[in-house]
């Protein structure tokens, strides 16, 4: 299965994506964000960086971009998208995923491992988890605020869009336990039909031993499994 | 022509950089602020045109792109 990771000016874990699915057996692609086509491609990724410097907003120059509207397409067509980080923030700026990433509570850059719930396992993305399950990956990012209104976080609720939370070592979702002020501690959601996710944690720079673990690695083999389906 | 766009926080929306601005001032003894909120002042400078069709336009960029409707709210003066 052949994975498309878009390259905007200022991604900067592209490398990183495309290390962590190529070192999983699967060829990959980097797709400039000129680009036209996603042709041949099973799954995208968006990656991390600071797409045109996060002039505006993070993610909102990105989300102008030509692959964008083909990248529509393609999860529409129901194809799996995985945005991580400011790929998250772009999907949110695209409406593929509902809600907004705002600056972090205390306004700093928060660079940590931090613990997270696995809130539901029926996507393609979190199916090799266990549901509840606690697992550890970095975030590293200035605005992962996520907001939504009220309405929308019920529905994303009660849709069991929420996929990931952060939370304690114990897996209580807690006030402490969030470190940039998320509603409902929300580090990921998925669309209504689930084949798109947005993250602001790295699972790519969680998926091998050497990198500190590899709890990150189920992400990308989830995708496949569900690919090869 | 010139317009200019404001963009700011929906009221409701918690703003980090308001807060600390207004803690600040507070400790500059300007105690009667009650709140503070931080927005964005965009300006364009745009070819003339009818100003009813300048306006939709004005609209539409907003909408597209010069505010995340999610969280932001928007409006515009012609100057």
């Amino acid at each position: 299965m052949r994975f498309g990771i878009l390259v905007f000016p200022g991604s900067n874990c592209d490398a990183d994506c495309y290390h962590a699915v190529t070192s999983l057996g699967q060829p990959a692609r980097y797709i400039w964000h000129k680009e036209t086509s996603l042709k041949g491609i099973d799954a995208v990724i968006v990656p991390g960086g600071f797409s045109f410097g996060d002039y505006l907003r993070c993610g909102a120059i990105a989300k102008q971009s030509p692959i964008m509207q083909e990248l529509v397409r393609f999860a529409d067509a129901g194809r799996p998208v995985i945005g991580i980080c400011n790929g998250f923030q772009i999907l949110t700026e695209a409406g593929l995923l509902p809600g907004a990433l705002m600056a972090n509570r205390s306004l700093q850059f928060v660079c940590k491992d931090v613990n997270l719930r696995v809130a539901n396992t029926r996507s393609p993305f979190t199916q090799l988890y266990r549901n509840g399950e606690v697992v550890r990956m970095p975030v590293a990012h200035h605005d992962g605020n996520y907001f939504a209104d009220d309405e929308t976080l019920r529905e994303l609720d009660g849709e069991g869009q929420i996929v990931f939370q952060y939370c304690d070592t114990e897996g209580h979702v807690t006030e402490d336990a969030n470190p940039n002020g998320s509603a409902r501690n929300i580090a990921g959601v998925i669309n209504r039909s689930r084949n798109v996710l947005g993250m602001m944690p790295h699972p790519e720079r969680m998926a091998e031993p050497l990198l500190g673990g590899v709890d990150g690695r189920r992400v990308f083999e989830g995708i496949l499994s569900q690919v090869r389906v | 022509m010139r317009v200019r766009v404001f963009v700011s926080l929906k009221p409701g929306v918690l703003d980090p950089q308001g807060k600390a601005i207004h803690h600040s001032l507070e400790t500059l003894g300007f105690n009667e602020v009650r709140d503070v909120r931080v927005g964005r002042l965009i300006t364009l400078d745009m070819a003339d045109a009818d100003r009813d069709q300048a306006e939709a336009r004005v609209k539409d960029m907003c909408e597209k792109l010069l505010a995340n409707t999610v969280i932001e709210s928007y409006r515009y003066e012609f100057e």
